[in-house]
């Protein structure tokens, strides 16, 4: 990463300090390799939350790093989505290619609105982040041609790697998304904990201050919004991947606001925080749509407003709390 | 190590898929059912759900001396890839030896391939874009295709001396294919299409659209919306600017005069012609017992066109494992119901054993009154209508 | 041709007046005491169906059941305020928006069990239903009773805000708590009846959506983003600046359609994407 200069002295030990993994990190990836084991049966889900993790994550680069409330992001993982898929219906349909083009086409868009992006604030950051998502979709509606409109494009992939093939169960669908989110934790703990990431942080706790310490903070910003837009960009091309389905629902305001509403259940500006919150919500969907298909939301809405109620902050906002009162 | 792992996986696999066809011996047989049952397309889901409901209850839960096991699955739809994953659990977590359901296109089309790799069954009771079958030698429909209906349409509207003709319909996938094929059938027959709007697929408001056609002042306008709230609106907008019928010859698919919407817009509806493949208040005695057996279960909802694909798709699953004796293997089953034909609550209805899709009748409606309610009378049947798509390009 | 614009125009207008009931409550919540209100809409949903009630069980005429909409929509989000939404009011925007997209869910759900996915029609007195001929021109009834409804409502709220001794207070509260409340006003009394104000409005425009975009349990989500859209636009706090953007955002939307149908979908969000980048503060925003 350019922005990190040499910077050596007592600043230096305390980024590294902070990037050392600890052992609670460890066991969460052991346990993340679980299902592979336990619940074969529940792979395919399983891949889907990691997934949604990866999805989270990246809106928590902008949103619990950067400050930048998004109820756009859909417009990302939509474009990634579509670009593996539509490589795949002309013929490409090798699946790393897809996600290097996934996120070179969500990053040319997160560049091109990020000139929009850094210029506005608080309610107009959200509803014109929420205003580009809507444009996108009814542009991909209007595009048929190319997205296959309503009814989406199914396609073709290839074996990752040219030897894992996807399967029914999801054995391969579940191993290639955790990688993908694996490597996607460990570039984003990288980014949030060197000096550009304190950058960003500094420019959420107080936008005015920084430029007066001397911080570009637009290029900052803009920077962030273009890693974050490749990294959902991403994470739609392996839910097109592993689904070997593309429909406009990738691009949708409901997906947009699941993954702020996952964000937020498990904590922002905690890297952890949308993978914590992903599980939990998908697997919570999952269990209880299969016990009451007709009105399970009853009991996620619920269980939201406890999470409120009792945890502000999010699932790891709360229990980081609960450490240092005990730690008291 | 890489290839030992995909090796040991394969194996594994194949011993799960051999284990769930040993389940398969067994006294059961397992109906998985996928469909949007909340959000937007709740109410699809939640009418084609009775449909199957009502169908077990009217003739238990056996056939061929197996028991019939339903499993119901959420989508939240419209969702193709949430609809994938389901389908592929359904396949090796239930050991679902059948797959149905499927309220939306793009949720088929999502599922088509999982049918295919597990040889399963798959009965689509609703989704109705042509290509849908063609994505599975699996996939049999129970349902329609909107150029099935729309095609016939457009021919008999044209044979009925109808020159000019302006269409309006929702700028998505089946508004397209309903547009293009009225159109076909339309101007085959020697009419002319003078105007073509799309509108927003969620559109509140249709005011902008109905003045455009006012300015045209065509003397026919044909309308394809989705059911929902989008009837009654375009309806009200229609007669709000005085477009009613006989004025105005309105013509339409059959969402368009769905009961809840015919209540909202009220006496203006009278003279609206619709097609469609399922009504109501056909006057037949099959249909009666259906609506009322319906109704007495439901508390008063009425069934409509997605709850009669429902009841339809469970009796092809029934017949087809009666012809098997049991055997519920895709293969078996999809030769069962090839070319299989019986009397739905709609009329009679049979499988195109080449296409696997549904061949029914087509009924042109006329709103009239009818003992002081309003109801779509039938005026015209088309007999025997196939999907004019399949095999066409 | 003329004939013709008059009459989109005034189409476009009375769809933004509806905008503009629906949407004046959540400019209220959200510009005055700054609580993120997601569940406005549901609140909204609320109202329709108590419409729907009064006048199918009750056999309540229109016009009476449209103040049951508001009082029931204000009295069911007073229990809310005093019970859960109060503890947020500090708790930072995040927590407001899962809390009340969990009470969106909760109340979708509630709706679709007791009445059904299925659509709720009303019928309409005769007097508002068909249209009124002016000339060679037709208005639709119901699109003028909306038009006549959104300005009294508009009247009410200006007159009652700016210049009632109430409205002072209101204003004094949420400008500055502490001081309002050393000044000896009951702060917590007052943003309980602020509140359900905002929500009764949502109630009242809930009620009178039916008739023009339909109730079902979605509605809650649904509109959601339209109520955003005119708050943000019209600027927050502002009841002026949502009446204009209403308005301006309806006569967009629907003549928009009239001249260029093929990109009827984008015309809203396309003018407020644009708005926003020039204004971030809307038409008549302060902050």
């Amino acid at each position: 990463m350019r922005t990190e200069r040499a910077i050596s002295g007592p600043a230096a030990t305390w980024l590294k300090k902070r990037n050392r993994i600890s052992t609670v990190e460890i066991a969460f990836w052991l346990t993340t390799l679980l299902p592979f084991v336990l619940f074969p049966s529940y792979l395919s889900l399983a891949s889907q939350i990691a997934i949604a993790a990866l999805f989270a994550l990246s809106v928590d680069l902008v949103l619990g790093y950067a400050g930048i409330i998004t109820l756009g992001h859909a417009m990302f993982f939509g474009l990634g989505a579509y670009a593996a898929a539509v490589l795949a219906k002309h013929g490409w349909g090798e699946p790393l290619t897809g996600l290097l083009a996934a996120a070179l086409i969500a990053g040319v868009a997160g560049f091109v609105t990020s000139f929009i992006i850094v210029r506005v604030q608080h309610l107009a950051l959200i509803m014109i982040t929420l205003g580009l998502g809507l444009l996108t979709y009814e542009l991909a509606n209007s595009f048929s041609s190319i997205t296959g409109g309503t009814d989406g494009l199914s396609v073709e992939i290839w074996p990752v790697l040219g030897i894992f093939d996807f399967d029914l169960w999801g054995y391969t669908a579940y191993g290639y998304a955790l990688a993908a989110l694996f490597i996607g934790v460990l570039a984003a703990r990288r980014i949030v904990n060197s000096s550009f990431g304190l950058a960003l942080t500094g420019i959420r706790e107080n936008s005015a201050r920084m430029p007066a310490i001397g911080s570009v903070y637009r290029v900052h910003l803009q920077k962030i919004y273009v890693i974050s837009a490749s990294m959902a960009g991403v994470a739609g091309a392996l839910l097109a991947e592993t689904t070997g389905t593309v429909s406009l629902d990738t691009l949708s305001f409901q997906r947009s606001a699941d993954v702020v509403v996952m964000l937020i259940l498990g904590g922002t500006g905690r890297l952890y925080g949308g993978i914590i919150g992903a599980i939990i919500f998908l697997v919570a969907r999952d269990r209880l749509s299969d016990l009451n298909p007709q009105y399970w939301y009853f009991w996620i809405g619920l269980l939201l407003m406890a999470i409120v109620l009792v945890m502000p902050g999010g699932v790891l906002g709360g229990l980081a709390r609960l450490f240092q009162r005990n730690a008291k | 190590m890489l290839k030992k792992t995909a090796t040991a996986l394969g194996l594994g696999f194949g011993l799960a898929l051999a284990m769930s066809s040993t389940a398969l011996a067994g006294g059961t047989v397992k109906v998985g059912l996928i469909l949007p049952l909340s959000g937007q397309f709740a109410d699809t889901g939640a009418q084609i759900e009775r449909g199957v409901k009502l169908y077990m209850q009217e003739h238990g839960d056996e056939a061929a001396g197996k028991k019939i096991e339903l499993v119901v699955k959420d989508t939240g739809g419209p969702n193709p890839d949430v609809a994938k994953r389901l389908a592929q659990e359904l396949v090796v977590r239930d050991k679902a030896d059948i797959i149905a359901g499927f309220g939306l296109t793009p949720e088929a089309l999502g599922a088509a391939s999982v049918a295919t790799e597990a040889k399963k069954l798959m009965v689509d009771m609703n989704a109705a874009t042509s290509v849908v079958t063609e994505k599975s030698p699996y996939i049999v429909r129970t349902s329609m295709t909107i150029p099935q209906v729309n095609y016939a349409f457009g021919k008999w509207a044209a044979e009925q001396g109808i020159k000019h003709a302006y269409t309006i319909v929702a700028d998505y996938g089946p508004g397209h294919d309903a547009e293009k094929s009225f159109a076909k059938g339309f101007e085959e027959k020697g009419g002319k299409i003078v105007g073509a709007d799309h509108s927003p697929v969620a559109n509140p408001d249709f005011s902008a659209y109905v003045q455009r056609i006012k300015a045209a002042n065509p003397e026919a306008v044909y309308i394809f919306i989705p059911g929902g709230a989008q009837p009654a609106a375009i309806g009200k907008a229609l007669a709000e600017k005085g477009l009613t019928p006989p004025d105005t010859k309105i013509l339409a698919q059959g969402e368009l005069t769905l009961p809840e919407a015919l209540q909202s817009m009220g006496q203006t509806a009278k003279g609206i012609i619709t097609a469609f493949h399922y009504t109501l208040e056909r006057d037949d005695p099959l249909n009666k017992k259906f609506v009322a057996a319906y109704e007495k279960a439901n508390n008063g909802r009425a069934p409509d066109f997605f709850s009669v694909g429902g009841y339809d798709g469970m009796h092809l699953i029934y017949a087809a494992l009666e012809k098997t004796k049991g055997d519920a293997s895709g293969d078996a089953l999809v030769a069962a119901a090839k070319g299989m034909s019986w009397e739905s609550p709609r009329g009679p209805i049979s499988i195109d054993p080449e296409t696997r899709d549904i061949v029914q009748n087509v009924y042109i409606r006329e709103v009239k009154e009818v003992d002081g309610k309003l109801q779509n009378v039938i005026i015209d049947t088309i007999k025997d209508v196939k999907d004019p798509l399949h095999g066409a390009k | 041709m003329i004939g013709n614009l008059i009459v989109v125009l005034f189409d476009g207008f009375a769809f933004g007046m509806l905008l503009f009931v629906l949407s004046v409550g959540l400019s209220v919540t959200l510009g005055l005491m700054n609580f993120t209100n997601l569940a406005h809409c549901a609140f909204g949903m609320l109202g329709g169906y108590c419409v729907v009630v009064a006048m199918r069980s009750l056999d309540m005429p229109f016009l009476l059941a449209l103040p049951l909409a508001f009082i029931i929509a204000a009295l069911v989000s007073v229990a809310f305020e005093r019970t859960i939404f109060r503890r947020l009011y500090r708790a930072g925007e995040l927590n407001q928006v899962l809390l009340t997209i969990g009470l969106v869910f909760v109340a979708a759900a509630s709706f679709a069990y007791f009445f059904g996915t299925g659509q709720q029609p009303i019928v309409l007195p005769d007097y508002l239903q068909g249209s009124v001929e002016i000339g060679t021109l037709r208005f639709g009834a119901y699109r003028i009773f909306l038009v006549v409804m959104a300005l009294l409502i508009a009247g009410l709220l200006v007159v009652g805000l700016e210049h009632t001794r109430f409205g002072a207070r209101i204003r004094a509260a949420v400008d500055n708590q502490r001081v309002a409340q050393g000044l000896g006003l009951d702060v917590d009394s007052i943003f309980a009846v602020t509140f359900a104000l905002g929500s009764g409005l949502a109630g009242l425009g809930g009620a009178l959506a039916i008739e023009i975009v339909g109730l079902d349990p979605s509605f809650g989500f649904h509109y959601l983003v339209y109520v955003l859209i005119v708050v943000a636009v019209g600027g927050l706090g502002s009841i002026g600046g949502s009446f204009v953007a209403a308005a301006l955002l309806g006569i967009f939307d629907v003549t928009g359609k009239f001249f260029v149908p093929d990109i009827g979908a984008f015309l809203i969000y396309l003018f407020m994407v644009v708005l926003l980048f020039v204004r971030p503060l809307g038409l008549f925003g302060k902050r």
